[in-house]
């Protein structure tokens, strides 16, 4: 058996007295989509900033692509392929959204010591925003100064940020987050189609997104995963119904 | 397409007026009969070139230095020190021979201060915020107490020059010779920060000043472009001080006081952060009240300051937002804040 892309082992989080990373184990295969779930307070959020190496951990290992990164920093991360988004829309307003994307493009290929030549018409950049604001459905909206987009628009840019950078996997923080239905609706098609070509680690409270996407879904509480297993598995699980349910009456 | 600096018809109408003010200045003021105040517009013209290479930091990368005067002085004393050395029996350090031309010196002037930039911005660039105010005021204030220190260069009263440093070709004592050699340090000086902010770097640059952990969300890491761009700045206000020091033909430690540090930064207020032309109008306007003002009254900054509560109050980008943009006063302003934090 391959090594998974992303190991996680004995990760530990504590904030004071708090456990907010309960020494979690976790093995996503290469090309998985992994749902994590689990009531508020679980410790999603807290999980995905260590694995894109915003947040340190207190104890514990992280391996990328056969490779420690427990010690790398974001940026370090990123460059070998860990992307991720975030829960609060995070874009450069002043920005237009193709120069958003454009600067992604550009952090990939990794040239940013150059002082003379106009980035804004360089087609090495250009071209690659264009066509991943096309994929993304933003195609119609380059010009647009990012912050004033409509707030599904922005969150479909961030996206269109992280992908640009060619990621291996990325880390989605609830993607669907603030989203009306119609626009979750689009979302969940554009990573429909991402799934299989980039593994995908998906922290989202929309549960029919969630059973859209997953092939696999963890289920977080107190910072430990307790559970994980196909949707059907999950749906049927009567630990999780409990645990992140509570009284069972949701309907998954 | 988005541009660093966009620039619309407006701006260009009021950036080419601007340059055709600079231009004809010297020329116009002997008409005028006052050919003495065109040294008032090399002190200008120099102290717009310091606050725009302070702009690079503020306006672009964020990055609120409050010790910026300390290579404004820094260029200076190079230059001064150089010209000392001319008439010293020894060698600085053994090696360093004094001269008195302007293409030695100035570029000693830049690579002195772009090293100290270095230095310090690498310290300095580790904090954040109010930190990293605070940090870059104690540089300065160390490099202040060190040139008070310096007895044999003056101490507390500075360091006279004999004379300008040489021009191969130019006459540096002639005030509009000097005041045009300063323009055209100036011009460069803005042309080539377009170019930067422009380009790669400049993309960077200004993406960490909108969000910093967006960009280190998509793998760079910030530190060197800021670093970079301390150094660029340092080197910028490094050649205003070689100018500086040329044109008073003195030094002093008053020059790296943090109190200079925050007149370049009410330079760049009250022309414009982040406007890169701005800070011009603001070194000219500062300078003009401190001229006006103080030969009637020493408290003259008892006015300066309502005013530039006014314009920070009531222009979205100082003075140039308020030749540049049609809309202002509170009514645009809240609408444009309220379109950048959603």
């Amino acid at each position: 058996m391959t090594e998974p892309l992303l190991e996680v082992r004995g990760l530990v989080k504590r904030y004071g007295g708090l456990l907010a990373t309960d020494h979690l184990d976790l093995a996503i295969e290469a090309g998985e989509c992994r749902a994590l779930i689990g009531p508020n307070g679980a410790g999603k959020s807290t999980l995905i900033a260590q694995l894109a190496g915003e947040v340190r951990q207190t104890a514990g290992s992280i391996r990328f692509d056969g490779v420690e990164v427990t010690a790398l920093s974001m940026p370090r991360r990123v460059r070998r392929g860990l992307a991720r988004s975030f829960q609060i829309t995070s874009v450069l307003p002043n920005f237009t959204a193709e120069d958003n994307v454009a600067l992604a493009v550009q952090a990939r290929l990794g040239h940013g010591f150059r002082f003379w030549r106009d980035a804004g018409r360089d087609p090495a950049l250009r071209e690659p925003a264009r066509a991943m604001l096309d994929e993304i459905g933003l195609g119609r909206r380059g010009a647009v100064r990012a912050g004033d987009l409509a707030y599904g628009e922005q969150r479909q840019l961030e996206l269109a940020m992280a992908l640009a950078t060619k990621p291996r996997m990325l880390l989605l923080d609830e993607p669907m987050a603030g989203m009306g239905p119609e626009e979750s609706r689009r979302m969940v098609e554009v990573l429909r189609k991402l799934r299989g070509s980039v593994t995908l680690l998906l922290v989202e409270h929309d549960m029919d997104a969630v059973f859209a996407l997953a092939d696999q879904i963890t289920v977080l509480v107190y910072g430990r995963a307790i559970v994980t297993g196909t949707p059907q598995a999950i749906r049927d699980d009567p630990m999780v119904a409990d645990a992140y349910l509570g009284q069972a009456e949701v309907d998954l | 397409m988005g541009e660093a600096i966009p620039v619309s018809g407006r701006q260009r109408a009021v950036l080419i007026i601007g340059l055709a003010v600079l231009l004809a200045y010297p020329l116009v003021m002997p008409l005028l009969g006052k050919p003495f105040l065109v040294g008032l517009g090399t002190r200008m013209v120099i102290y717009a070139l310091a606050a725009v290479s302070l702009d690079l930091l503020v306006g672009f990368g964020g990055l609120v230095s409050f010790g910026h005067a300390a290579f404004l002085g820094l260029g200076g004393y190079v230059v001064g020190v150089l010209a000392f050395q001319l008439g010293a029996d020894a060698p600085l350090f053994g090696l360093i021979d004094g001269t008195n031309q302007a293409w030695i010196a100035w570029p000693a002037a830049v690579l002195v201060t772009a090293l100290a930039a270095l230095v310090i911005g690498a310290l300095s660039l580790r904090t954040d915020g109010v930190h990293f105010i605070m940090i870059t005021l104690a540089f300065a204030q160390m490099l202040y107490f060190l040139t008070v220190s310096l007895k044999v260069y003056g101490g507390d009263d500075g360091l006279s020059l004999r004379r300008r440093n040489l021009l191969p070709g130019l006459d540096p004592r002639d005030e509009a010779t000097f005041y045009y050699v300063c323009l055209a340090c100036l011009v460069v000086f803005v042309a080539l920060a377009r170019r930067i902010l422009a380009a790669r770097f400049g993309t960077v640059l200004r993406g960490i000043k909108e969000n910093q952990r967006r960009v280190s969300a998509l793998g760079i890491e910030p530190y060197g472009y800021k670093l970079a761009a301390f150094v660029l700045a340092g080197a910028g206000a490094g050649l205003a001080g070689a100018l500086l020091a040329n044109q008073t033909r003195f030094v002093s430690p008053e020059l790296l006081h943090w109190t200079k540090s925050g007149e370049l930064l009410v330079m760049v207020i009250l022309g414009g952060i982040g406007t890169l032309y701005g800070p011009i109008l603001g070194a000219v306007a500062l300078i003009l009240l401190e001229t006006v003002l103080g030969a009637w009254t020493e408290h003259w900054m008892v006015i300066l300051g309502p005013i530039l509560v006014v314009v920070v109050l009531f222009t979205r980008r100082g003075l140039y937002g308020l030749l540049t943009e049609k809309r202002s006063g509170i009514a645009a302003r809240g609408a444009d804040d309220g379109g950048g934090h959603d």
